[in-house]
């Protein structure tokens, strides 16, 4: 049992650090996946500008363009990568190995969690410091809680997807385009999500994004209460129990792929 | 006596697109990869599967590793059920397959190394003891600090060979490991499969491939597989040896012969291959003949059709001639077509 366990932990720890240290390495990713995130946040801070809006919602773009670092992440480097490690023959050497296809799952989300952040901090900081953000903020332990929890769940989500997008197959690359730009309007990166009404900022709450995202600005910015979608405790208590879903789910997820993938040689065959 | 390996009636098939039946409802086409196979791989031996490509050497080993299920038999690695209990036999075996691309390119040769060794709860120092180790034998010490995206293909084969023998697998299953290389890396490859299974009596290697020299040189025994079939298990000597009383002649004639199904209806030729040489316009013709009386008939049916034999000798049989005689067919027919 320790010993499974210390090889799950040292696998956990091997899948990470290829996302540890990619996040380093080439330094390109500055003009790709800071800059350019940072240039399109500033093109909406200056729509608000324009109008007059409140001065948080300069703040709530700022936010919402540095959480975007982590939903790409989710979308590309966790949905899709399963895919993608079949079709570069990593896969099978992961499941060959005596270890929980979770460790690997959670190796991929610590590792894209932490090159995630690099980028996310990038935005935030550059972001608020070229735009003077002014923060408010009314409880640093709920706004770490539900900033934590929020990470959770997506990247409980982006486990479940992981293994749903291996089963579509070469359709990967079409699904994770298809849920990258809407899900920009439904959880409201760049705006209170209370906009698009009740209903469908409820429903948009499925992404954990939608409530993490209005939970911390209810949390950082004066007037950030008015705006909110929901309760900041009722929204930490969803988020519990998106987490707890999606973990449990991107285990059965996990399970059912392999299991199918077995049967049918799906596992193994490039390109299907 | 407990085997490393045991496959009993070991079946596996796969669907292919769906084709209409006489009641016009659409079934699948099955395609049959592995026909009731029965193996058994001793502790401490190489073995080696040979065959030519879709013979059903990839699908025995993709079941034995736990990738995929059998539709009906056993597999048993270590006495182990493999579709029963997978997570029992993963901690015993590891593979490599010919060709591979695995790895990340963002990281060195030895990173990658160490990231696959950690699937296996090895420790770092120990880990990167071993790597370096099996990259001094493998001549890659210089190529250690070299992102694999910079790697040849050769340089790449070598690391997945020292990946899949860093973590020191019980058994260890071998997919076409050469596949692609050229002369020299095939045999340093070799040489290190070789003495790994010298060096650890008790350690077992399972080879696929379809190069008859490679499973000459290294393998204690050989099974013969073709559509998913054994047709002969044994030592390569033994097999060798049952074409002794047979006459064995490769002919090389001036034209690319065709309407070669003659030279089967020839009397005294017990089989017959051929290989076209497109660039030479040359054709190789390989007979097996019951003895060397029958050669007379076959130079005359050559020069019958106006072709000029460029070259003809007798020759000891060789593990494709055994294949020839089992199939009817040379290792690179099925690649051909």
């Amino acid at each position: 049992m320790k010993t499974e366990l210390r090889t799950n932990l040292k696998a956990i720890f091997g899948r990470a650090y290829v996302r540890l240290v990619g996040a380093h390495r080439e330094p390109s990713w500055l003009i790709s996946e800071a800059l350019l995130p940072l240039l399109s946040t500033a093109s909406f801070v200056y729509v608000y500008k324009a109008l007059k809006a409140p001065e948080e919602y300069t703040g709530f773009v700022i936010l919402g363009g540095a959480m975007t670092a982590y939903w790409i992440n989710v979308l590309w480097s966790m949905a899709a990568q399963f895919y993608w490690e079949k079709e570069m023959g990593n896969l099978e050497l992961y499941l060959v190995a005596p270890i929980s296809r979770m460790a690997i799952l959670l190796g991929m989300a610590t590792g894209g969690f932490y090159l995630a952040s690099t980028r996310a901090i990038f935005v935030f900081v550059v972001g608020s410091l070229i735009f003077k953000v002014n923060f408010v903020v009314i409880s640093l332990g709920k706004l770490a809680l539900i900033f934590f929890l929020t990470q959770v769940a997506l990247y409980g989500l982006g486990m479940m997807f992981s293994s749903l997008f291996m089963l579509f197959g070469r359709e990967a690359w079409h699904t994770t385009n298809l849920f990258q730009e809407p899900i920009y309007l439904l959880s409201g990166f760049f705006f209170p999500v209370k906009s698009l009404g009740f209903t469908i900022g409820l429903l948009a709450s499925f992404i954990p994004l939608t409530l993490g995202l209005d939970g911390m600005r209810q949390l950082a910015f004066k007037g950030g209460k008015e705006s909110g979608l929901l309760n900041v405790n009722l929204e930490i208590g969803i988020l519990v129990i998106l987490s707890i879903f999606f973990l449990i789910a991107a285990h059965y997820a996990l399970k059912y792929m392999e299991n199918m993938g077995k049967k049918e040689g799906r596992l193994t065959l490039r390109w299907q | 006596m407990s085997y490393a390996i045991e496959t009993l009636e070991l079946t596996r098939t796969f669907k292919k697109g769906k084709k209409k039946n006489n009641s016009n409802s659409k079934q699948p086409e099955l395609i049959m990869a592995l026909d009731e196979v029965n193996l058994t791989i001793n502790p401490g031996e190489l073995f080696g599967v040979l065959g030519p490509n879709g013979a059903g050497k990839t699908t025995l080993i993709k079941i034995l590793s736990t990738l995929l299920l059998p539709t009906s038999g056993i597999g048993l690695v270590d006495g182990i059920d493999v579709a029963k209990y997978p997570e029992k036999v993963r901690k015993k075996i590891n593979m490599v397959s010919g060709g591979e691309h695995s790895g990340y390119g963002i990281l060195t040769v030895r990173e990658n190394l160490w990231m696959f060794s950690q699937l296996y709860g090895m420790q770092t120092k120990v880990a990167l003891q071993r790597i370096d180790e099996l990259m001094n034998l493998l001549g890659m010490q210089e190529y250690s600090r070299l992102k694999i995206s910079k790697l040849s293909t050769g340089m790449r084969q070598k690391m997945n060979i020292i990946r899949g023998f860093v973590c020191d697998p019980q058994i260890l299953f071998l997919d076409e490991p050469t596949l692609g290389l050229d002369v020299q890396i095939s045999r340093e490859v070799r040489k290190l499969i070789k003495s790994w299974v010298k060096e650890k009596k008790e350690k077992t290697v399972l080879l696929t491939t379809h190069y008859m020299a490679e499973a000459d040189e290294l393998c204690d025994r050989v099974a013969i597989i073709d559509n998913g079939k054994v047709l002969a298990c044994d030592s390569p000597s033994n097999l060798k040896t049952s074409l002794k009383q047979d006459a064995v002649f490769h002919i090389e004639v001036n034209l690319m012969l065709d309407n070669l199904d003659r030279f089967n209806q020839i009397p005294g030729v017990r089989k017959f291959a051929y290989e076209h040489k497109p660039h030479t316009g040359r054709t190789d013709l390989k007979f097996i003949l019951e003895n060397d009386s029958y050669i007379s008939a076959v130079t005359g049916e050559i020069s019958n059709n106006g072709s000029e034999i460029l070259s003809l000798s007798k020759t000891e049989p060789t593990l494709e001639d055994v294949f020839v005689s089992l199939c009817g067919k040379g290792l690179e027919d099925e690649n051909r077509t």
